[in-house]
């Protein structure tokens, strides 16, 4: 009954999105004000609709209501509740329900929240951004249906694939999701612009803060799924340059651009059409990763659900809604007023190098990605591009932007002085010489490239911090005017500043992680010893036990440091029955510095267990930057400037106050 | 000169969909696995029976027509989708299947086949899996279509449904019995 409900409520909201899309264009067309406040009530029903038609799939997870079909393929009685919850988007069918779920939340937001937006642009905004929600919920209704019964109930269910029943993909794809979709925000107000033949300041302004929500969730979720393959796949590497990860790293690269170049429509009133561009172009990388993992062109782990049919819809979506889109932009983007002017050197020009280089990035891991598919389309010829491509394309486009980093926020908006920047830079210099001379003092008798690696750290960690101490003049005024000067500081400066320095200590991190990982692998009987950079590794013993829906052999490994005790870690084999899926937990001691990562292998207490043991330096710096990052992000969302309904006459003053003291 | 620039990226984006679409329309079905059992002889195999009644199987009797091999279980959720189907190929006297019985409770198998009834020419026991690992099973249910030489002709992974079966199998079944006869 409850999932009749469910599928209910889903037609229900596919019929509001209905209306949605239509009555509010074009109520904007006629100016009709009656017409154009459809999209307000309507965007809070499709949402609630579509919120009902996600609690009720939910409850059949929860309640283990195996006469749906959804529910007996992908659940188990025996499963833990938190993995009969994330068991919902565990698969295709109910990910993308959360998928429009979240579509209609964004939706939501602007309703409620775009109070100051104006009235055509907000029911155009509204109005396009339920068309997508029109064409996803036909998706689900017409193929992808998740409230399907199945007669007779099987008595239980055929699990989830154990590899997701843990904790940090619980949450991986719902953030993923959040940022995926998030960019449809962007998108919408893109198309919504073109519609209206206008893209001013303020519409850059009302567009920002949905970026960097998606972009915040984006950068969240990468961490998070990259954290997971790190310690449950059990290699002990943390990204593989799979086509899925790319699929959702493209999205974040090009949605970095765009968080960059709408600063510059923001506060110069320029870079517009090309701010447009990339909005439609992120957003299309968005639906192209949601395609490439459902259709099956590409071959990957990660795969799910695929099947042609699907694959085609999607990619009709994608053609839809992108093809449209670019349409319009080819049509009406040339008309568009030019904005303010500048010179080549000055903060736009660095924004402008920011983006071309992001831009050409996005597109060697568009290359890298999508080649085999491309070679088997005209040759026929099957081919893999991994790690050692992305290595040698992708690094050396990150090293001039990483410099660029430094450079560009101490450039003033329209003319800037280099000479003036570069005298600023000494710190950069000073403190990324002072870490390449230590790394190198480190590790003399190593190749250099992890040196560079560091240099490029410092310099970025440098350049950043002086700048922010010049902005508050720290060491030039006395200390009380500094913190004054501080706190007054918008709090989107101290994102940027947390965000730079973030990627600073992740560039650490991945360096140091590349360059100087160890690893050994032994046969090891209970008792017996190994040593990995200078920790001594013993295997205490090996038990069998029983977890709620697998069985388990635990080890018990101590770990000491020049004899003495350190810990003890317990890395598990687990066995899943229902699925017939072994997978492994590995063990990790982590101290600030480095990881000690063990993994228990196959093996009996006669012949020994295979036992792999990693030694990660600065690894745990990867994620921190990272989380640094999302931090950054969440900061500088939280400025009052980016704050959903700021009036716009207080944004506005803001914006001089802040130029005012960008200048001084 | 300058508007064609704005066009850029619409024609760029039309090539890429063209791409994608390329791999679908073509009809290559990502579903297909790639074996490397096709067109090979199958496995030796030697499997006890599942019933009293029927008897179990060895190589010598999937040779001589041509044949389904279904790979199933009891505790298997989409066996159970497919089984409604088998049953109705079984009633319908099109080709004989044959069943494996993978990694299962002899008594759960029983059950299963005495409530949804049974689909099977006979039936064999891979009690410790090991047959499914020579075949190359990546999971069940699996199936197999098997030429009267005893060759592996097309395997289907997952669920089989009216659909599948029109599209993919009852062709290569034509084909071969057109060589046969010819």
């Amino acid at each position: 009954m409850i999932a009749e409900l469910g599928h209910y409520a889903l037609v229900l909201a596919l019929l509001i999105a209905l209306v949605q899309t239509t009555v509010p264009l074009y109520g904007a067309a006629r100016n009709d004000f009656s017409l154009m406040g459809v999209a307000q009530p309507a965007a809070t029903a499709q949402f609630i609709a579509i919120a009902i038609a996600f609690g009720a799939l939910t409850h059949a997870y929860v309640t283990s209501d195996f006469s749906v079909i959804n529910v007996a393929e992908n659940s188990h009685s025996l499963k833990p509740l938190l993995y009969k919850i994330s068991g919902v988007w565990g698969n295709h069918e109910g990910s993308m329900i959360l998928w429009v779920l979240i579509l209609a939340l964004f939706g939501f937001a602007v309703a409620q929240f775009g109070i100051h937006l104006p009235p055509t642009l907000k029911a155009r905004v509204l109005s396009v951004q339920a068309s997508i929600g029109v064409a996803f919920l036909g998706f689900i209704l017409l193929t992808s249906n998740p409230f399907l019964r199945l007669d007779p109930a099987p008595i239980d269910g055929r699990d989830l694939n154990p590899l997701l029943q843990d904790p940090g993909l619980a949450f991986h794809p719902p953030m993923l999701y959040l940022g995926y979709v998030g960019f449809s925000m962007a998108f919408s107000f893109a198309v919504a612009a073109l519609i209206e033949g206008r893209v001013d300041p303020a519409w850059a302004r009302w567009v920002r803060p949905w970026t960097l929500a998606a972009w915040i969730a984006l950068t969240a979720g990468i961490t998070l799924g990259s954290w997971w393959a790190y310690y449950e796949l059990g290699w002990g590497g943390w990204w593989y340059w799979d086509p899925v990860e790319n699929a959702s790293f493209m999205p974040w690269l090009s949605g970095t651009a765009l968080l960059h170049s709408a600063v510059v429509v923001e506060k110069r009133d320029a870079l517009k059409s090309w701010t447009i561009l990339l909005a439609i172009l992120t957003f299309a990388l968005s639906l192209m990763g949601t395609f490439l993992v459902r259709s099956g062109v590409l071959t990957s782990v990660h795969a799910f659900a695929v099947d042609p049919e699907r694959g085609l819809y999607i990619l009709a979506i994608l053609v839809l809604f992108v093809g449209g889109a670019l349409i319009m932009f080819a049509l009406r983007a040339p008309s568009m007023k030019l904005g303010g002017l500048f010179q080549p050197i000055s903060r736009e020009g660095g924004l402008v190098m920011n983006n071309l280089l992001l831009s050409v990035a996005t597109a060697t891991v568009f290359i890298g990605t999508l080649y085999p598919l491309f070679l088997d389309a005209t040759t026929g010829q099957k081919v893999s591009v991994g790690p050692p491509f992305f290595n040698a394309t992708f690094v050396p486009v990150m090293i001039p932007l990483v410099l660029l980093m430094a450079v560009g926020p101490m450039l003033a908006w329209k003319r800037g002085d280099l000479s003036a920047a570069m005298s600023r830079l000494w710190f950069a210099v000073a403190l990324s010489f002072g870490i390449s001379i230590f790394v190198f003092w480190l590790h003399s008798n190593e190749p250099l490239t992890p040196v560079i690696g560091f240099a490029l750290a410092g310099w970025l960690a440098g350049g950043t911090l002086k700048e922010f101490a010049d902005r508050i003049g720290l060491f030039r005024d006395r200390l009380s005017k500094s913190l004054s000067k501080a706190r007054r500081l918008p709090r989107s400066a101290y994102g940027m500043t947390l965000a730079h320095l973030g990627l600073s200590i992740f560039i650490c991190g991945a360096v140091a992680d590349s360059a100087w990982r160890t690893e050994v692998v032994i046969n090891a009987k209970e008792r017996d010893k190994t040593s990995i950079a200078g920790f001594e590794a013993q295997l205490e013993s090996v038990n069998r036990l029983e977890g709620p829906n697998y069985h388990l052999e635990r080890a018990t490994v101590v770990i000491r440091k020049n004899g003495e005790y350190v810990t003890r870690v317990f890395p598990e084999r687990r066995f899943y029955p229902v699925q017939q899926m072994p997978t492994t937990e590995a063990a990790i001691y982590t101290t600030l510095l480095a990881d000690v990562y063990v993994s228990l292998g196959e093996g009996s207490k006669d012949q020994g267990w295979t036992l792999r043991l990693w030694y990660n330096p600065l690894i745990p710096w990867i994620w921190t930057g990272c989380l640094i990052m999302v931090l950054g992000g969440l900061i500088s969302l939280s400025d009052r400037r980016l704050r959903i309904g700021a009036p716009f006459k207080r944004a506005h003053k803001k914006v001089q106050e802040n130029g005012l003291l960008e200048n001084a | 000169m300058r508007k064609l620039i704005y066009l850029g990226p619409l024609l760029f984006f039309i090539i890429t969909a063209v791409y994608f679409a390329l791999p679908i329309l073509k009809g290559k079905d990502p579903r297909i696995l790639p074996s490397a059992m096709i067109e090979k002889n199958i496995p030796d195999l030697n499997l006890p029976p599942l019933l009293e009644t029927k008897q179990g199987i060895d190589k010598q009797a999937l040779m001589g027509e041509i044949q389904l091999v279904n790979f199933f279980s009891s505790w298997c959720g989409p066996c159970r989708t497919e089984h409604d189907f088998l049953m109705r190929i079984n009633k319908s006297e099109i080709i004989p299947i044959y069943g494996i019985n993978y990694k299962d409770k002899q008594n759960a198998a029983k059950a299963w086949l005495l409530d949804l009834g049974d689909p099977y020419e006979r039936i064999g026991r891979d009690i410790d899996g090991r047959t499914a690992i020579d075949w190359g099973v990546y999971g069940v249910p699996e199936t197999y279509l098997i030429d009267k030489h005893g060759r592996i002709q097309y395997r289907h992974v997952g669920p089989l449904s009216e659909s599948i079966f029109k599209e993919k199998i009852s062709p290569v079944i034509k084909a071969l019995r057109k060589q046969t006869n010819g």
